[in-house]
């Protein structure tokens, strides 16, 4: 009974936290699926998105609604303008300086941001007050819920843009073949940066969510999280939007069994052997389909 | 073959030369313990950076793991001297030893991967060690091994740089290097012509991680402390950002790199606000201006020294 009790109180943390991987690993699948780039500045989103739903709440008052839509609106201008400035004029280069321009990317958010902001951690306002509901022993509360509803809504409506909009169906078109789909007359950098501004969206909520959780924000909390989520879009096959999502939330779960139950410290290295699993066994990802390398 | 000999005992002798002149500053005082500190520095991280150009660069596998093996190495020598008390060459011999044979049980199944992938993986298996490291109470756990002997001087390490250099560029310069060289070009076609690509990708790999261990336990025995913090994945960045700066598949370029990079963050120390954010300007704008690195895969030779004139290059190239 103490066992299950702790089993399934594991599994509801697990699962919160799975959903704020799977919002971040969703903006780093998209941007993998359509420019193949390891876009390592998005954990660095994430830490921004934070902030900005920090000020927008601290200093303008904000409720929770606005000042999570701020943080989004901020993070996706933020995105568009890396990509132009940093990434597109590098479109025919060898991925490899893409990568470590992507690197510089994070590197300067990080570091600019301690500039701006301090590198002293902040403690993020209780934006509702904290409720716990006990249901027969297992501890649930509201910032949970909220946490899980806000990416389910998010998931959905991400879910609507790509599959249902025009925009989306180009989107879907460039992943799949960038010269055919600009050959059918799609205007593919408007669609890389419309992927970046959601993809950088995502994250920001991801951010607001876990200072909501976490109540604490530093301009260096992105680099782990990031990893991970990169993890997760890889453990769900990157490039698959549902990969991702389900990816984030098997890493979550993963990671609330091994601190709960072996040990904390490990956590970290429990998230990296799961990808080196999962390369080595099925290296396109859970829902992944197998590519046959061609000569 | 004869010209090769002759060309090789020519670097030889600039080596000799350059190193009498800096420990020549050295013992006259010219040169602070601050600048003393960066030439180690910088001599560490050209071992590392031309080992992972090895693999990077030569042979086109992506890798991104390099702090850990660094980390092997730094922290088995430091056993090896304060727990075991033996000598220094041992210390290092065993930390290189232990690096290459991890780094040969990891690359035997990682390697099959490509491109971003190994990238992960690699990223994903030096973070592993670091993590398993940090669990270790033997070896000082989260707060690190402290009590390490300074037995690090310019004088080993810039032994050791010559060394790897030298045993590297011959490595390229020899039918295993070319075999490296051609399954980076095109692994498909390496593997048609009869190239056992898996050998040669784990042999380079396994090289470079042993180099990595040698640097490791230098780092180690002059810093007096290996800590888990100083093997993140952010030094592994910081020696492929030397190697891409000085451009993949350039020994020299990586050399560059090194001391280019090393040199800015110095300069840069008395701002430690501002550091990383020029660091990273530059490096953006580095790499939008230049992305195939200062020497794309060029060698500076003598020959390019005669025709260029200028520009105080140092090391064996």
């Amino acid at each position: 009974m103490e066992f299950t009790h702790q089993l399934i109180q594991q599994l509801i943390n697990g699962v919160s936290l799975g959903s704020i991987y799977a919002l971040i690993a969703l903006g780093y699948t998209m941007v993998y699926g359509i420019i193949r780039l390891i876009n390592f500045a998005h954990g660095d989103i994430y830490m921004l998105g934070a902030y900005v739903g920090f000020f927008a709440t601290t200093t303008f008052k904000m409720p929770f609604l606005p000042a999570l839509i701020m943080a989004m609106a901020v993070a996706a201008v933020v995105g568009i303008v890396i990509e132009r400035a940093a990434y597109r004029p590098l479109r025919q280069a060898p991925k490899i300086a893409v990568l470590i321009t992507a690197i510089g990317v994070s590197l300067l958010l990080e570091y600019g941001g301690m500039i701006l902001v301090t590198p002293q951690p902040r403690t993020f306002p209780a934006v509702f007050p904290a409720h716990t509901y006990n249901i027969g022993g297992i501890i649930v509360n509201n910032q949970q819920i909220v946490i899980l509803a806000v990416s389910i809504a998010l998931m959905v409506l991400l879910t609507y843009i790509v599959h249902r909009t025009k925009t989306g169906k180009a989107m879907r078109a460039v992943s799949f073949d960038t010269d055919a789909a600009r050959l059918m007359g799609i205007d593919v950098d408007r669609i890389i940066s419309i992927t970046f501004a959601i993809g950088s969206g995502l994250a920001a909520a991801a951010g607001v969510l876990v200072g909501i959780y976490y109540n604490s924000i530093d301009p260096l909390m992105g680099i782990m999280p990031g990893l991970k989520a990169f993890v997760a879009a890889v453990l769900g096959g990157i490039g698959i939007i549902p990969g991702a999502m389900l990816g984030g939330i098997i890493l979550g779960v993963i990671e609330a069994l091994v601190s709960g139950f072996i040990s904390s410290t490990f956590r970290d290295a429990a998230a990296f052997a799961i990808l080196i699993v999962i390369l080595l066994f099925r290296p396109s990802g859970l829902l992944g389909k197998n590519v046959r390398e061609k000569v | 073959m004869r010209d090769l000999t002759k060309r090789d005992l020519l670097s030889l002798a600039a080596c000799l030369v350059i190193y009498a002149a800096v420990q020549g500053l050295i013992t006259l005082d010219v040169i602070g313990p601050f600048w003393q500190l960066n030439i180690v520095l910088i001599c560490i991280n050209i071992i590392l950076a031309v080992s992972l150009n090895l693999i990077n660069g030569f042979t086109g596998q992506f890798s991104i793991g390099h702090a850990g093996f660094m980390a092997v190495g730094a922290y088995l020598s430091a056993v090896m001297t304060v727990k075991l008390q033996l000598p220094f060459p041992v210390a290092i011999a065993a930390g290189a030893v232990a690096a290459g044979v991890l780094g040969f049980i990891i690359g035997l199944p990682t390697l099959r991967l490509k491109g971003d992938y190994l990238a992960i993986a690699t990223l994903g298996l030096g973070e592993i060690i670091r993590i398993t490291i940090l669990n270790i109470p033997y070896v000082g756990g989260a707060s690190g091994f402290m009590g390490i002997p300074r037995y690090t001087n310019f004088t080993w390490v810039f032994l050791l740089m010559v060394f790897t250099v030298f045993v590297i560029k011959n490595f390229i310069n020899s039918s295993h290097g070319r075999a490296c060289i051609s399954v980076r070009e095109n692994e498909i076609a390496a593997e048609a012509m009869g190239v056992d690509t898996t050998k040669y990708k784990v042999l380079a790999f396994t090289l470079g991680a042993a180099f990595a261990g040698v640097a490791g336990a230098l780092f180690s025995h002059y810093f007096y402390i290996a800590h888990p913090a100083s093997f993140t994945f952010m030094r592994s960045f910081d020696i492929l950002t030397m190697v891409v700066l000085g451009g993949l598949g350039s020994i020299s370029g990586s050399i560059t790199g090194a001391i280019l990079l090393t040199f800015i963050s110095a300069a840069l120390a008395s701002y430690p606000e501002w550091r990383m954010v020029i660091y990273s300007i530059a490096l953006i704008v580095l790499m939008l201006y230049r992305p195939q690195g200062l020497f794309g895969n060029k060698e500076l030779s003598l020959k390019m020294f005669s025709r260029v004139t200028g520009g105080g290059q140092r090391g064996a190239a």
